[in-house]
């Protein structure tokens, strides 16, 4: 279990990193670190190694305050982003270093090293130099690294970013099931919400220093605490438009809803709803957005419609097959939708 | 076509002609040492080896190649370790006043030169009593060649990852083991070029070790090299010549070396 | 990923240590390289000598030397000789020889290349005290290879031309510097720019003017700036001419150590020798302000200097 309390980082010249983050990861979790660059997740991270010293609060592993250990001292693995499989090393020496560090005599880390790479399908490749490995295969040498020193944790710092599309969705099933298996608390930074989504059983999601949200992947997808979040998960963002309220309507777009209770005219109030929560209708209906098609986007099975009416544009995934002709004016019909006040989410009736 | 052509002619023989002027000063060095009477013309020698065996007879020869070895690896070795360990710490440190010390490392590189300093150099090394000590050569010539030894340094650390280091640590490696196990196996090329450069360096270095040494028992073979001539003043062209080629093969082998395991890069004034 | 620190430690090698690194560095380089810099300025003002009573007890002259030096003609000369020294064979010379070597080479490969290449390298790389015996066998006046080959015996290069020969000396020496700062430069001219001007009807001429130099100007500043400042404090010709006949081929490193060591007017020298360390600072910050702005600081290892 790894605690985080009252965490804050200040850089030198006053850059606000981390403010006052609380957050605490269960045993053999896989959680999520999640946000756009510069939203200090990485510095999260790092902090948590040790590789950045907080300004103020404590990090707790297991119960133990790590807060002022050096990273070595931590009992934790972190594989870095650029993998840093050193390249003057052969595999088994990689995958046996955290135990020439920790004074184990060389015999007996080179079986360790041949069982956690027999482990990981690497025994072909333990005598090569990284040098002659794919990029997938070096980020198995450095999972590998990882477990071979039994850390009480694993932190990945954008684990899949360096790998190429194909790969990266058959590293992805990898790295989950891998996880699964050791059950070992994972904590992961990545800036794909995707692949939050995919690989994590909670996600943090960061924004400024600050944790604007936690909760399960379902529970981030279907109910984004802030529009922030609302705009940032998803792989089609969802559509976010302003709303009038009066005292019987909300006004939305050219469509017209009842008004949830609690709001008030004047409140700045923003309608939410997903690309994929939607339906097409061929004739007008109150609650419905009215617009022209103006573009199609091939998903594959599925087309990403976007309806064009005179102030907005709003995006809609119909199955393939069911896109109505460019130019010819439709009517969206939200199946699922969210309201934000000041940019956080109301309670759903 | 046919400015392409005349093109072309000029351009060939532009390279002859260029080629003709670098080879010819060298032609001496290939013909000379196996010449049986070697004259300062160049000419196709009567084969001979007696003059390889001739300057193994000399006194000081074989002695000044000891002498610019012991000056050339001091100077070598204590070049890489100063300057490895500083740009190290300059490279992953943010030392107060890092950039303005870089600033003037490099102003002072260039600026105190041999010729610029001469005078006070002699005088400093005459009151450490240091005037007729390989010592004295090897400090005075790092001195001067640590500075861009720094930069250039500096410049490969930075080009080389910190999550190595990172990594290296989070697994529990101490500083030292970093550095032994990590920086120092991935700065490698960057080692050996320093090394190669200083050797080189003092090697051919003339200026100093003529102003320090005075006792010909101590002076390295570029300083040998003028005293190789007879009672009457006229240069043994036997000697100089054999002493010559036998001089600079070891150089040349260097460069090879280098330029074979770590790729001839181009880094400014020096190869790498 | 933003990191602001990851650079600023990433060993965890603290400042304790960081400092204990860079020390002993910075203690050679001040002792043997700073301390004798500043000591030039203090000998420049005395009238120390090498041996006799001012040896002993040096007095302060003030700015003596220094006037003393400038009514010299023998130093104006030397000063003179110096410019045409490294205007002749550093910029004229050296960048010249080196630019059309890099310009007809690149687009070659092979052996012929390698030759070239691998030649000019040999003369630079070749121990200074060696080469000026080649130079030696090469131009001597009864027995040297370039009368034999010119069917000009007796003809004394070094007597009759020794400052001429001082340069064709050092551009023999010097030019494998240029030749490769041009062609790592020249890579990185955009074939595409080349090709267009080409397609305009552009000759070598209008291409290298319009297309080339260009994009290398400030390669061009770098190295001349840098060949200047090598050449302006070289000795070698020492090896080659002593300075002589008659301190005409007596730049101003050999005048130097003439002054200093030979007349041992070691006050006048450190006077001189602090001229040079100005002219010197003036190539140096140039070169530093021309380097500034470039984030990859290619070439500025290269302040360190040729190998001797």
């Amino acid at each position: 279990m790894i605690s985080l309390n009252g965490l804050t980082k200040v850089f030198p010249g006053g850059v606000r990193a981390l403010d006052g983050i609380d957050l605490t990861m269960a045993d053999g979790e896989f959680f999520a670190l999640l946000g756009p660059s510069g939203c200090g997740k990485t510095t999260l991270l790092r902090s948590i190694a040790g590789l950045e010293t907080p300004t103020s609060g404590t990090i707790r592993i297991d119960d133990r305050d790590v807060t002022r250990l050096p990273p070595g001292d931590r009992d934790l693995a972190m594989v870095f982003q650029d993998y840093a499989v050193f390249p003057h090393m052969d595999v088994t020496d990689n995958i046996a270093y955290p135990l020439r560090i920790k004074k184990v005599p060389r015999a007996q880390r080179n079986t360790t090293a041949a069982e956690v790479a027999a482990r990981l399908s690497l025994t072909e490749l333990l005598h090569r130099r990284p040098g002659a490995l794919s990029g997938g295969q070096q980020q198995r040498v450095a999972l590998a690294r990882a477990i071979a020193c039994h850390p009480a944790a694993f932190l990945f710092d954008e684990p899949l970013s360096n790998l190429d599309a194909r790969l990266r969705l058959e590293a992805r099933t990898f790295l989950k099931r891998l996880q699964r298996e050791l059950a070992v608390t994972t904590v992961f930074v990545t800036h794909d919400q995707a692949e939050a989504l995919a690989l994590a059983d909670r996600i943090a999601v960061m924004s400024q220093g600050r944790m604007i949200q936690i909760g399960t992947p379902a529970e981030i997808f279907h109910r984004p605490a802030t529009t922030f979040v609302a705009s940032f998960i998803g792989s089609t963002p969802m559509n976010l438009l302003p709303a009038q309220v009066t005292p019987t309507a909300l006004h939305v777009a050219g469509a017209t809803f009842p008004t949830p209770p609690g709001l008030a005219p004047g409140d700045h109030v923003t309608y939410g709803v997903r690309p994929e929560y939607m339906d097409l209708s061929p004739t007008e209906r109150p609650d419905a957005f009215p617009g022209r098609i103006s573009v199609l986007e091939n998903l594959g099975t599925h087309t990403l419609v976007t309806l064009e009416s005179p102030d907005t544009l709003i995006q809609l995934v119909v199955p393939e097959g069911d896109e109505p002709p460019i130019g010819t004016p439709a009517w969206a019909v939200p199946r699922r939708s969210l309201l934000y006040r000041n940019g956080d989410l109301l309670p759903t009736p | 076509m046919i400015r392409h052509v005349l093109g072309r002619l000029a351009a060939t023989v532009f390279i002859a002609v260029v080629l003709a002027f670098f080879t010819l000063p060298m032609l001496w060095l290939a013909s000379a040492p196996f010449d049986d009477t070697p004259t300062i013309t160049t000419s196709i020698p009567d084969f001979t080896l007696r003059n390889f065996a001739a300057i193994l007879d000399n006194p000081y020869a074989l002695g000044s190649i000891r002498n610019s070895l012991i000056q050339g690896g001091g100077a070598a070795a204590l070049v890489v370790v100063l300057a490895a360990l500083a740009a190290y710490a300059l490279s992953r440190v943010r030392v107060p006043g890092r950039d303005i010390l870089l600033y003037v490392l490099l102003l002072l590189s260039s600026v105190v030169t041999g010729t610029a300093a001469m005078v006070p150099i002699f005088e400093l090394a005459t009151r450490l009593d240091l005037i007729d000590t390989h010592l004295g050569v090897v400090l005075v010539v790092s001195g001067g060649l640590l500075p861009a030894a720094i930069f250039i340094l500096k410049d490969f650390m930075d080009e080389t990852p910190t999550s190595y280091e990172e990594s290296a640590r989070v697994f529990g490696a101490s500083p030292l083991q970093i550095l032994r196990h990590i920086v120092i196996p991935l700065v490698r090329p960057g080692l050996a070029t320093i090394a190669v450069w200083a050797l080189a360096s003092v090697w051919g270095g003339f200026l100093f070790q003529f102003i320090l040494l005075r006792d010909p028992e101590k002076a390295p073979g570029s300083v040998i090299l003028y005293t190789l001539y007879t009672e009457g003043g006229a240069p043994r062209l036997d000697l100089i010549s054999t002493f010559s080629l036998l001089y600079s093969l070891p150089v040349v082998a260097m460069y090879l070396f280098v330029s074979h395991r770590y790729g001839f890069r181009f880094h400014g004034g020096i190869k790498r | 990923m933003a990191r602001p620190t990851s650079a600023a430690d990433a060993a965890g090698l603290g400042r304790g240590r960081a400092v204990a690194f860079v020390l002993p560095a910075l203690v050679l380089i001040a002792v043997f390289l700073v301390f004798p810099a500043l000591w030039t300025i203090y000998l420049g003002l005395t009238d120390y000598r090498l041996t006799g009573l001012a040896a002993a007890n040096p007095q302060v002259v003030g700015l003596d030397n220094y006037t003393g030096a400038l009514e010299d003609p023998r130093f104006l000369t030397s000063l003179w000789l110096t410019i045409l020294y490294v205007g002749g064979s550093a910029i004229i010379g050296q960048a010249g020889l080196g630019f059309a070597l890099a310009w007809i080479l690149r687009s070659r490969t092979g052996p012929l290349r390698r030759v070239v290449e691998g030649v000019v390298l040999l003369s630079w790389i070749l121990p200074s005290t060696v080469v000026g015996f080649l130079w030696f066998a090469l131009l001597d006046r009864d027995d040297g290879t370039l009368n034999a080959l010119l069917h000009t015996p007796g003809f004394a290069w070094l007597l009759d031309y020794p400052l001429l020969s001082i340069i064709i000396f050092n551009v023999w020496r010097g030019t494998a510097f240029s030749m490769m700062l041009y062609s790592a430069a020249l890579e990185n001219v955009p074939p595409s720019h080349l090709e267009t001007a080409r397609l305009a009807g552009a000759g070598v001429p209008q291409q290298l003017r319009d297309v080339v130099f260009p994009h290398l100007r400030r390669h061009i500043l770098t190295n001349l700036l840098l060949i200047s400042l090598w050449t302006f404090n070289d000795f070698t010709p020492f090896v080659l001419t002593g300075g002589g006949p008659e301190g005409r081929s007596e730049i101003l490193p050999v005048y130097v150590y003439r002054v200093a060591l030979r007349d041992g007017q070691l006050g006048v020298g450190a006077a001189i020798s602090f001229l040079i360390l100005l002219i010197n600072l003036v190539f140096a910050l140039a070169y530093l302000r021309l380097l500034r702005g470039r984030r990859r600081q290619q070439e500025v290892a290269a302040a360190g200097g040729p190998p001797a």
